[in-house]
């Protein structure tokens, strides 16, 4: 109970809100309930016992979210996972490459949902969680900053590549890039 | 070429990042750039692809439970202070929930049925058969729609004006069926869209009723418990001429 300071009243009014989307990213880190499981019951304890060092009024949401990566990053999978990462070298391909979309395309992502998940799953989790946070939790860039640690420029590349990684997997690049480039 | 320098900031103005300036003189560009518009639209259908995709697990109802207890087990030290807290909580709750929750999630709600109407929209002006009952009589049209949709609606007399109906189809938004009008006035042609208002996201009636989506003009009103939408590439004058007879009709 030391640990805890005067705030830990609210503490799960702030948190329980997260928890499914906690959960869901979890999932996408460790690609495994149970470790999933273990992960979010982590944060949960480390940030109970910090919430006294949180202030409030500054963003829960990228606190709480860099508590479970931290935790993910220091687990067995974690460390697995960021060995061999490809480096936030400058990105080799113009950012300007833009796909020619057709309307069947669109139709094909539509009805491909499936295949959208494998291929986010096959990112490297460094650009896997930069995607995630920015599509499905909307994060502005500041948050996706702050929560992963990283400049903002690096979260601007990292994004650029995970996109492009995607388009690559999707097969979509084949449409046509006839445009110069 | 102009366009290039556009398209590298593509995915930073469709993630709302680029300075207010640049977002604004973007705006401007998509409308009045096809190619530019093009690319927005297959990446706008990109994200949400994105977006559906990754919300693809759910802790599981044991798992929520013992995670309450866990957290729900701190005995409360002063119960005044608490209280205290708790309302402080709930305000900054509060305030949070209505600036940028509020308006971040009905925003982004109401962004992407927009978007997923002008997605419709093309679509179906692409496609070879774009209507599945073809009449310009809408005493053939309507009925054509007994038993597939949960609802019923009056369509506008055209006599007097330049509109004419092409035909309609079956449309879903949101897992729930509607109907899919298509009107063609000189060269273009305008989609109008009518759902069951309860079957879509609040928020959707409180911007001006005339908006932008993806340069299309599209305008949104409420009506008998149905939720109506025109969006197409006519102009706002035009679209809102059509609203005007919907609504003079369903009266």
């Amino acid at each position: 109970m030391s640990g805890a300071g005067p705030q830990s009243d609210s503490f799960e009014e702030l948190a329980m809100p997260l928890f499914d989307q906690l959960y869901n990213f979890a999932h996408w880190l460790t690609r495994n309930r149970e470790e999933a499981e273990d992960l979010v019951q982590e944060t949960y304890a480390k940030a109970l016992k910090g919430f006294s060092s949180f202030q409030l009024g500054t963003n829960f949401r990228a606190w709480m979210y860099r508590i479970l990566r931290n935790t993910f990053l220091t687990s067995r999978t974690g460390l697995k996972a960021t060995m061999n990462l490809p480096l936030d070298t400058e990105d080799s391909r113009p950012a300007l490459a833009v796909d020619r979309d057709t309307p069947e395309t669109i139709l094909i992502e539509r009805s491909d949902r499936q295949l959208v998940q494998s291929a986010i799953d096959e990112l490297p989790v460094n650009f896997r969680e930069v995607l995630l946070l920015c599509e499905v939790e909307e994060m502005s860039y500041q948050e996706i900053a702050e929560t992963l640690s990283i400049p903002i420029g690096t979260v601007m590349s990292r994004l650029s590549r995970a996109r492009q990684m995607l388009r690559d997997y999707l097969g979509l690049r084949e449409k046509g890039m006839n445009h110069g480039l | 070429m102009v366009c290039e320098s556009w398209k590298a900031k593509l995915d930073t103005y469709l993630d709302g990042e680029l300075a207010e300036e640049e977002m604004r003189a973007f705006d401007a560009h998509v409308r009045s750039c096809l190619s530019c518009a093009a690319d927005a639209l297959a990446r706008v259908q990109m994200k949400r692809t994105i977006q559906v995709a990754g919300k693809q697990f759910t802790p599981s109802a044991e798992f929520r439970r013992r995670m309450q207890q866990r957290i729900a087990t701190k005995p409360r030290r002063n119960p005044r202070l608490g209280w205290m807290l708790a309302v402080a909580a709930a305000a900054i709750l509060v305030v949070g929930a209505l600036t940028s929750t509020y308006v971040g999630t009905t925003r982004s709600r109401r962004d992407q049925v927009y978007s997923e109407l002008a997605d419709l929209h093309v679509a179906t002006l692409a496609s070879s058969s774009p209507v599945d009952v073809v009449s310009s009589d809408r005493h053939t049209v309507k009925p054509w729609f007994q038993g597939k949709i949960p609802f019923t609606f009056d369509l506008p007399e055209l006599k007097n004006s330049e509109f004419s109906l092409r035909g309609g189809r079956l449309a879903y938004l949101g897992q729930t069926p509607g109907a899919h009008l298509v009107y063609g006035i000189r060269k273009h042609e305008i989609s109008v869209f009518i759902f069951q208002e309860r079957s879509q996201p609040s928020g959707l009636g409180e911007e001006p009723s005339m908006t932008k989506a993806l340069s299309f003009n599209l305008e949104t009103w409420s009506q008998g418990g149905l939720r109506y939408f025109a969006i197409g590439d006519a102009s706002t004058a035009d679209i809102d001429n059509l609203a005007g007879l919907f609504k003079t009709t369903s009266l």
